[in-house]
């Protein structure tokens, strides 16, 4: 072995890449080449003190949180015990951010997840004894009424007994540090609560199905209102809800 | 909304890819010597591995990422007209040139000092690439020598030559600096 091929070798063999072999042959170089053994202890030397230094560099969290913003986001499904913990780290890493873009982003969603939230624990309220009606009557122009004067707008409310939902009453209910209405309907034995607010938006927003403890929830916007309804009943069998609901309002509309 | 297969797709990702964050970084403010610069690289380098995750196949990671890393910092380097051009893999004038020209203080007087890292990375920071990135991954980011060859596409012989140089380069350039100190 040449000194040229050992002054390229004796790093393989300080990184211990080299096998059984070649390391002999580099080693037996080493050992009788008093210029080899000089760059050979350098060399460990400088690896030694370079290996006891920091020269790593850790990414800001506001590059982190870019990352993250930049990934499609899991809105839709179940949340887990992971995903919930996920939501607490990137609370974390976004409380630590100065910069504004993402946070505004990351803040926009947690405000749906809240509402979201308000609209479950609403319904579940709801379901206790004596809480689910303010108004009772399966007749719509009994409820329509009912609502007029207690908010700014009130809900549509629309008889679906003929298509297999069962108008049940009206309610009077707070989501988001307001009042808003619901209305009552029953699926067999199951209650759909739809919750009617106003929204400054009038485009529409096509239904969108979120779970959250257990329940459905069918989340869309129309003609300046956002519609939230909730149900443990499947979640087909409340898309098919809203969708008779949707169809009976345009008809309402056209007709 | 995206559909349910990116979401799941970006959550394997995220659980593939995120861990590296720092190991990425590190690399491109190596790379880049510029701590905003080398923010939008790793952006765009996580935003290119997720469009590419899908033909993924293994069987590493860490590299497969850096490899993505040196293709945007070659187009930065591309864009930053005035300065030296990008990482060649061709061999240059510096990677022919003997090693012994390298370490011309006599090795056996020579005990480096510890430094603080920042003068260390100053020490790193002015080495020529392409021997800059291969130490860095070598030394820095773990790399094994295969690894090494697969995120930079060249033969493990030159990674091995390339890493020689630049570990006596650094050596050179740290003890000329102690030299002058005296
Ligand atoms: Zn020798």
């Amino acid at each position: 072995m040449t000194c040229d091929e050992a002054r390229i070798l004796l790093h393989a063999l300080l990184d211990n890449e080299l096998d059984a072999g070649h390391a002999r042959e580099v080693e037996a170089h080493i050992a009788s080449c008093s210029d080899c053994t000089a760059e050979f202890a350098a060399q460990r030397e400088m690896q030694r003190v370079l290996a006891d230094t920091n020269l790593r560099y850790t990414a800001p969290a506001s590059l982190r949180a870019r990352i993250e913003t930049s990934l499609p986001q899991a809105q839709h499904q179940q949340p887990t015990r992971r995903s919930v913990l996920r939501g607490f780290a990137m609370g974390s890493a976004v409380s630590a951010l100065a910069a504004s873009g993402v946070v505004a982003v990351v803040l926009r969603q947690d405000d749906q997840q809240r509402i979201l939230s308000e609209v479950v624990s609403a319904h579940l309220r709801s379901l206790q004894a004596g809480h689910l009606t303010d108004v009772v009557s399966t007749d719509q122009h009994t409820v329509k009424p009912w609502f007029n004067g207690k908010l700014d707008v009130a809900p549509p409310v629309i008889d679906l007994t003929a298509q297999g939902f069962t108008l049940v009453g009206g309610r009077l209910d707070y989501i988001d540090a307001r009042a808003i209405g619901a209305v009552v309907y029953k699926r067999r034995q199951h209650v759909i609560n739809l919750f009617v607010s106003q929204t400054s938006s009038t485009e529409h927003r096509p239904p969108k199905t979120q779970t959250m403890q257990g329940f459905n929830c069918r989340r869309w916007g129309d003609r300046g209102l956002n519609f939230w309804a909730v149900s443990d009943i499947g979640a087909d069998e409340l898309a098919e809800f809203v969708d008779k609901l949707e169809a009976a309002m345009k008809a309402n509309v056209e007709g | 909304m995206p559909a349910t297969d990116d979401v799941q797709k970006a959550q394997r990702f995220r659980e593939a890819a995120l861990p590296y964050l720092d190991d990425v970084y590190t690399l491109a403010r190596y790379l880049l010597r510029d701590a905003s610069d080398a923010e939008d690289a790793v952006q765009e380098c996580y935003l290119r591995a997720l469009k590419h995750f899908d033909s993924y196949r293994g069987p590493a990671m860490k590299p497969w990422l850096f490899a993505i890393l040196r293709n945007v910092c070659n187009a930065e380097y591309a864009r930053r007209a005035h300065r030296p051009s990008a990482i060649e893999d061709t061999p240059g004038a510096a990677e022919q040139t003997p090693l012994w020209q390298e370490s011309e203080v006599s090795p056996e007087t020579e005990v480096l000092r510890s430094r603080d890292a920042g003068a260390i990375r100053k020490l790193i920071d002015a080495l020529a690439e392409p021997f800059k990135e291969t130490f860095v991954l070598r030394e820095i980011n773990n790399l094994s020598y295969r690894e090494i060859a697969e995120a930079v596409g060249v033969p493990v012989g030159t990674v091995m030559s390339r890493l020689a140089r630049a570990r006596a380069m650094l050596r050179a350039a740290w003890t000329a600096e102690e030299e002058q100190a005296k």
